[in-house]
């Protein structure tokens, strides 16, 4: 079953504690199921890109096999608000 | 060829000092992400990378998402480690990591 813009947000608060998701459904501009996501969670905190990116990826794995693109951006509270005042 | 064990791939990352995993070559790549990981390349000056077409290779395309335990296609490796997608690669453009990154691999940009 393919996932949910609904679903992944869901996750990502449950499980990494998110306390700001962007979800963007990106498949129409592609060939299959395509998401485009922010997440701004506090367990971001002090972790290198690489590290928050897995943690994404792990988070969602069940979701992304069946899913074409994914990207993402990942924020701490604080880069979250310098992002906002942008 | 089968390049696609485990073993085989620990080497192939460590050939060059930059390789990368794409959909496509450098010259045509066939996917947009793939696209923005050769243009963020050339433009820091980077010419001469390894680059291995997912395509053309199954074997390898599920090799290598699980070689590096990451799930999608691009995947760039600086010296042998694990750097990221295009994401990664984008936001280290952006804020100039991807600059320090290469001096260390003796790459100016």
């Amino acid at each position: 079953m393919a996932a949910t813009a609904d679903q992944i947000r869901d996750k990502l608060v449950a499980e990494i504690g998110a306390v700001h998701v962007e979800v963007e459904d990106t498949s129409s501009n592609r060939c299959a199921a395509s998401f485009k996501v922010l997440v701004v969670s506090p367990q971001f905190e002090g972790k290198p890109l690489l590290q928050r990116h897995r943690m994404v990826n792990n988070c969602l794995a069940a979701e992304l096999k069946d899913i074409h693109a994914f990207e993402q951006k990942t924020l701490t509270p604080e880069q979250w608000e310098k992002h906002k005042a942008q | 060829c089968a390049v696609s064990g485990e073993k085989n791939l620990a080497e192939i990352v460590k050939k060059n000092k930059v390789v990368v995993f794409m959909k496509g070559t450098p010259a045509q790549p066939m996917c947009g992400f793939s696209n923005a990981v050769v243009q963020i390349l050339r433009m820091h000056g980077v010419d001469n990378y390894a680059s291995y077409n997912v395509l053309e290779d199954q074997e390898l395309r599920q090799g290598v998402k699980a070689f590096s335990n990451w799930p999608t296609i691009p995947q760039v490796f600086f010296n042998g480690e694990f750097v990221g997608g295009c994401d990664i690669l984008l936001q280290m453009h952006q804020n100039g990591d991807l600059v320090e990154e290469l001096q260390k691999l003796g790459i100016r940009s």
